[in-house]
């Protein structure tokens, strides 16, 4: 089986990336499942099963949502290889910019969107930079200027990565998304001793733990100050 | 290229000059570490840095000499002309083979093409994009100067075969109309980039009713303008050969002029439209149906003079449309 790790910032149009790209791959003959992870609240188990494909929806709650999808990602691969499909896909939004959920060994495709302004490849850290895929969505609705700038600018940031255009709502690109995602020297039968492409940012405060109060006294462990000058 | 890895950054940059954006692009502050080599500088990172910037100082090493191996190929080659793009058969929705040997079209030619929503219209230009070898859907192949094509044209980011113009298509950023083509300007590296951002506001506003400056803001631009700047922006920047248009509406822009312009500019234009002024104004028509590729249809003499007349239709309609614009009220309509 293949595990692909698809994650991008909310909203930049994953959900309907996967369905569309599922729609391919089933109609080449592959058994499709998919992991949705989110934070508090996700409908998208609903849009996955009304299509068809087995999910399974996990909500980190109160912890840091990449943190919990990766203590969560063995299981769920195993529950994937136990039932036989050919692809795992699992599904994740890059909430801080900074965390990246993608594994050595494993493809990782990022999603964002051309309406999320030209500086945002900047700003999203490895999650981008760090991916084989990156898919560009919402090309229909800007210029085709707006659309050449992003491409360039993603491209300076991760000069390996193929750069894919993709429209969620009518599917156009995700066939040929599909024929990227599945191959057969990427099969693996358990992520045991895998690692990740890039450390998750550090934690660990009082607030981490709980505390809701505001002022010096009540912050211990990992915590740092902006220098505000006078 | 030698190993970049132990060449000091100021060699580098010196030798190539476009590294400035990737390191401004990532994040990364050289100043006062121009002496150093990459290693010595990815190691000068302490671990908070590292965490905190989330550096990966292999990996960004192997990014550069990638992004330079990218920029020496961009800059270093001359464009690629597309003279020709040829489609040979595949199959529609039922598996029936269509119904031509091969459909070859040229630079410089306006080719519309017609069909019911769903028929196959998005697969087609799909399938010209991805540059199929008969591994898509539809089975069929596309030939580039009748060769098969280089795996480019599918891959490579700079490399796109379709630059697409279309109705609902909006400018999203909040810029001058000068800012805004110097933008893409760079972002395609054009050399003498005052000249080419001065033509392409000439041209739109040649294209557009009124006229716009370009200090003029890009939102504030009229609907008309607005199609007006990103034709001609497509036309002269876009490295993309092939132009896909999905209708333009008839409104504060010359139409005519516009597809003359992107024809100048040695584009091949394809066409999604059911405006019998702009469908006539093509070379020939792709009638899609089923998924196939129906029947191709050379636009014949008689319905070009039917085309002026219809030109003529399309004018009159216009003109009331501004007549309600200004508010003034129709008593009845020439020619009843």
């Amino acid at each position: 089986m293949n595990l692909v790790t698809i994650s991008g910032p909310p909203s930049s149009g994953k959900t309907s990336v996967i369905l569309k790209t599922i729609e391919s791959l089933k109609k080449q003959g592959l058994k499709v499942a998919v992991a949705k992870f989110d934070c508090l609240y996700t409908d998208d188990d609903i849009l996955y099963e009304k299509a068809g494909i087995p999910v399974k929806k996990g909500l980190s709650g109160a912890l840091c949502p990449d943190h919990y999808f990766v203590s969560n990602v063995e299981e769920i691969t195993n529950w994937a290889l136990k039932n036989d499909f050919d692809i795992l896909i699992s599904e994740s939004a890059g909430l801080c910019n900074r965390c990246s959920p993608y594994i050595k060994g494993i493809k990782a495709v990022c999603v964002i969107d051309n309406l999320s302004g030209i500086n945002t490849p900047k700003k999203i850290g490895p999650m981008l930079k760090t991916a084989d895929i990156v898919v560009i969505t919402k090309g229909d609705i800007v210029s085709q200027a707006e659309r050449e700038v992003f491409a360039s600018r993603v491209n300076t940031v991760n000069p390996s990565a193929m750069i894919m255009h993709i429209n969620g709502l009518t599917g156009q690109g995700s066939f040929e998304l599909s024929t990227l995602l599945y191959e057969e020297e990427l099969n693996i039968d358990s992520l045991k001793g895998m690692e990740l492409r890039f450390p998750m940012p550090a934690a660990l405060c009082s607030y981490c733990l709980g505390e809701t109060r505001i002022g010096e006294s009540y912050q211990m462990g990992n915590v740092r100050k902006m220098k505000v000058e006078e | 290229m030698r190993d970049i890895k132990t060449r000091k950054i100021s060699d580098l940059f010196a030798e190539y000059p476009f590294l400035a954006s990737f390191f401004n692009d990532n994040g990364l502050d050289i100043s006062g570490r121009e002496e150093l080599t990459l290693v010595e500088y990815f190691a000068g990172f302490d671990e908070d840095e590292i965490e905190d910037k989330a550096i990966d100082g292999e990996n960004l090493i192997h990014q550069i000499g990638e992004f330079i191996r990218q920029m020496i190929a961009f800059l270093g080659k001359e464009d690629d002309i597309v003279r020709t793009v040829t489609i040979l058969p595949g199959n529609d929705k039922s598996g029936v083979k269509e119904q031509f040997d091969k459909l070859v079209i040229r630079q410089g030619e306006v080719i519309c093409i017609v069909g019911p929503t769903g028929s196959g219209k998005s697969r087609l230009l799909g399938d010209i994009e991805w540059v199929a070898q008969g591994d898509t859907p539809t089975g069929r192949s596309v030939l580039i100067n009748s060769n098969v094509p280089d795996r480019k044209w599918r891959f490579s980011s700079a490399d796109k075969l379709v630059a697409q113009l279309s109705q609902n298509m909006n400018f999203v950023m909040d810029l001058s109309v000068y800012e805004f083509v110097e933008l893409h300007a760079e972002s395609r590296m054009v050399e003498n980039r005052e000249e080419v951002i001065e033509k392409i506001i000439e041209k739109a506003n040649s294209l557009a009713g009124e006229t716009f400056s370009p200090e003029t803001p890009i939102t504030s631009l009229s609907g008309g303008q607005s199609r007006a700047l990103m034709i001609a922006d497509t036309a002269i920047l876009s490295k993309s050969p092939i132009i896909l248009i999905d209708e333009i509406e008839n409104a504060g822009i010359d139409r005519k002029k516009a597809l003359s312009l992107l024809l100048a500019e040695d584009k091949i234009v394809l066409m999604a439209t059911h405006d019998p002024v702009l469908a006539l104004m093509g070379d020939r028509r792709i009638v899609i149906r089923n998924g196939g590729i129906f029947r191709v249809i050379e636009t014949t003499e008689n319905e070009r003079s039917i085309l002026s007349t219809l030109e003529k239709m399309d004018q009159t309609l216009l003109a009331y449309r501004t007549k309600l614009r200004q508010g003034e009220i129709i008593t009845k309509v020439a020619g009843t």
